[in-house]
């Protein structure tokens, strides 16, 4: 039956272990033309592609276009920051616990949400993000604007996350990984419910699917992944800042998952890295360069209406018929 | 009646300030064919959607085999053995016949081992593609598994919006309107499909087609502005006044 489209898959899994193995020589290759700084650089990226690929998860694969992301991808960020102030440096505590703080949060955000739809969903999800956001800046003791620092970065069994080669290497492992598991989950029965649900919910719920149940579940899979990539970036920067809670954040991560590619499964990992690539090649040249970003993203938007990484798999589709 | 297997119970439901439906009180037995009739805008409709558990009634209950069930949503009444077809269609039009009714056997595994399952691809699942492809032949739709729902001709996509609803392997099944717009061939054909299925399950059902509703049902209830008029046997149907007026020169005279 699915014969064809599982040696499609398993050629895009061995494209995609290719370009992990490449990225994984990316800080090697850095220090051999002395630049170093960029393995920072490159370890940033790769936590905005987590974090735009949980919420692509969501909006993209779970149908929910939530506009909170960042209270999830902030929660897990000031978890770690709390747990280093009160003593906790171990990630191997630290960072579960990021992941289960956006967890719950989410699991409690959705429950409300989730019964609206459409600009309510949209309205709701940003409004519950934005009350975690003002929580954050009225507490004191988490340093209220100027965020909580961190004095350390996590301790990591017998890595050095203090050595920017290692930091990254940790981080792609935490993507590579969060792939693999939604790769897995997509193709896996509650995947094809969950699209199902997308194409017709009330059907779904019609044919004894508990439909709230299986969105709320995606919902917190998103969030959780977003928890860990926010216990990254707070180690990356040594900071949890609230503007990683702000809605702002959540329309960057928005536009990540627009830009690679609404529904696929390396669309926010494709947005993420564009995105900030270009970002940092513009503000290179010229100080206004959001503007230039602007015009950069209608390209996209015109070009490749479905996203970057639908725009090559076309390419690729195409180049297939040819053989 | 046998004993009641669907109880409705002082059911009230308005929009605003439309009564669509006001203290409908009536039962279905256990294995009976129950026909619901009524002009267009009786509530015929509205009163599946309370049943079903697509909408909650402002007053009154609604008990299946013995349990109230009027707060439960429309999957956990499915779960217990209560399955509807819609007036409209409602199907996945972008995903095949066989995809179609595989969701719907599929829909009756439950347990967290698999509706939830997570891991296992989904490819080795031969007994429920099995066991869809019986459903599709039952109905008539044998051969057709690859076609798209979406492209079905409307006869069709009725008996696909049927066999869905079927495939969940219902004690009660609530059928809304199953030859809405379909041609005289295709109304006999679903007639006798319903009149094979009513030696198994208890069918609620929702008809314009006076012929085929005398035919198939045991026992009716009529539905007019929102108000029960009548419930019984067909003749005692036929022979109520109130009934004869609603429908003044139809053929039900
Ligand atoms: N969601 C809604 N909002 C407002 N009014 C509604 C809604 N649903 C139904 N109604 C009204 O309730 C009344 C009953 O509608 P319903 O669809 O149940 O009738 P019906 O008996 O199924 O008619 P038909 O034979 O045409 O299918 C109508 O007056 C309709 O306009
Ligand atoms: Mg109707």
């Amino acid at each position: 039956m699915s014969g064809a489209i599982y040696r499609q898959s398993t050629r895009r899994r061995l494209l995609a272990a290719g370009v992990f193995a490449l990225l994984a020589l990316l800080p090697p290759v850095l220090q051999a033309f002395g630049q170093e700084f960029y393995i920072s650089f490159a370890a940033r990226v790769l936590i905005f592609a987590l974090a735009a690929t949980s919420l692509n998860f969501i909006v993209g694969f779970g149908g929910m276009v939530a506009f909170g992301h960042a209270a999830f991808f902030g929660a897990g960020a000031y978890t770690v920051a709390v747990l280093m102030e009160s003593g906790v440096a171990s990630a191997a505590i630290a960072w579960p616990a990021a992941i289960v703080v956006a967890a719950v949060l989410a699991l409690g955000i959705g429950f409300v949400s989730l019964r609206t739809r459409g600009v309510y969903f949209i309205m709701i999800t940003l409004a519950f993000a934005q009350m975690i956001y003002y929580l954050a800046i009225s507490m004191k003791t988490w340093g209220g604007d100027d965020g909580l620092s961190l004095a350390v970065r996590s301790t990591f069994g017998p890595l050095d996350l203090k050595n920017d080669a290692t930091f990254y290497w940790v981080t792609l492992a935490c993507l590579g990984l969060c792939l693999c598991l939604l790769d897995r989950i997509t193709h896996a029965r509650f995947g094809r419910v969950l699209q199902a649900i997308r194409e017709n919910e009330s059907r779904m719920e019609g044919l004894g699917y508990p439909v709230l149940g299986y969105k709320l579940l995606c919902f917190v899979i998103g969030a959780a992944m977003a928890g860990l990539a926010g216990a990254l970036i707070a180690n990356h920067g040594q900071l949890a800042s609230p503007n990683l809670l702000q809605w702002t954040q959540s329309g960057t991560l928005l536009v990540m998952v627009i830009v690679g590619g609404v529904g696929a499964l390396y669309g926010g990992a494709v947005g993420a890295v564009v995105l900030l690539l270009v970002e940092e090649v513009l503000a290179h040249y010229t100080t206004h360069w959001h503007a230039a970003l602007g015009l950069i993203l209608l390209l996209v938007v015109f070009r490749a209406p479905k996203g970057i990484a639908a725009w090559v798999h076309g390419l690729f589709a195409r180049a297939e018929k040819h053989e | 009646m046998s004993e009641a297997l669907l109880t409705i119970d002082g059911v009230s439901r308005h929009f605003g300030g439309v009564t669509a439906l006001s203290e409908v009180s009536f039962a279905v037995g256990a294995g009976e064919v129950h026909a619901l009739i009524g002009p267009n805008g009786a509530g015929k409709t509205t009163l599946i959607h309370q049943i079903s558990g697509a909408q909650r009634p402002d007053a009154g209950r609604i008990v299946f085999a013995g349990e109230d069930v009027t707060a439960l949503p429309m999957h956990a009444r499915v779960q217990r053995g209560m399955a509807r077809s819609w007036q409209i269609t409602n199907v996945f039009n972008r995903l095949t016949l066989l995809d179609n009714v595989v969701l719907a056997v599929k829909g009756r595994q439950r347990d967290w081992g698999s509706g939830f399952r997570f891991w296992k691809p989904v490819d080795d699942e031969q007994a429920l593609i099995d066991e869809a492809r019986g459903w599709l032949t039952e109905v008539g739709l044998g051969g057709r598994e690859r076609t798209l729902a979406g492209s079905l001709a409307h006869g069709e996509q009725r008996q696909l919006e049927v066999v869905l609803a079927l495939a969940t392997k219902p004690k009660l099944l609530l059928l809304d309107e199953p030859m809405a717009g379909t041609g005289p061939e295709e109304s006999e054909r679903m007639v006798a499909l319903i009149e094979k299925l009513a030696r198994h399950v208890t069918i609620l059902l929702v008809e314009h087609d006076m012929d085929a509703v005398f035919r198939l049902a045991d026992r009716l209830s009529v539905l007019v502005g929102g108000r029960l008029v009548c419930t019984g046997s067909p003749d005692e149907v036929r022979a109520h006044p109130e009934v004869r007026r609603a429908y003044l020169g139809e053929e039900i005279l």
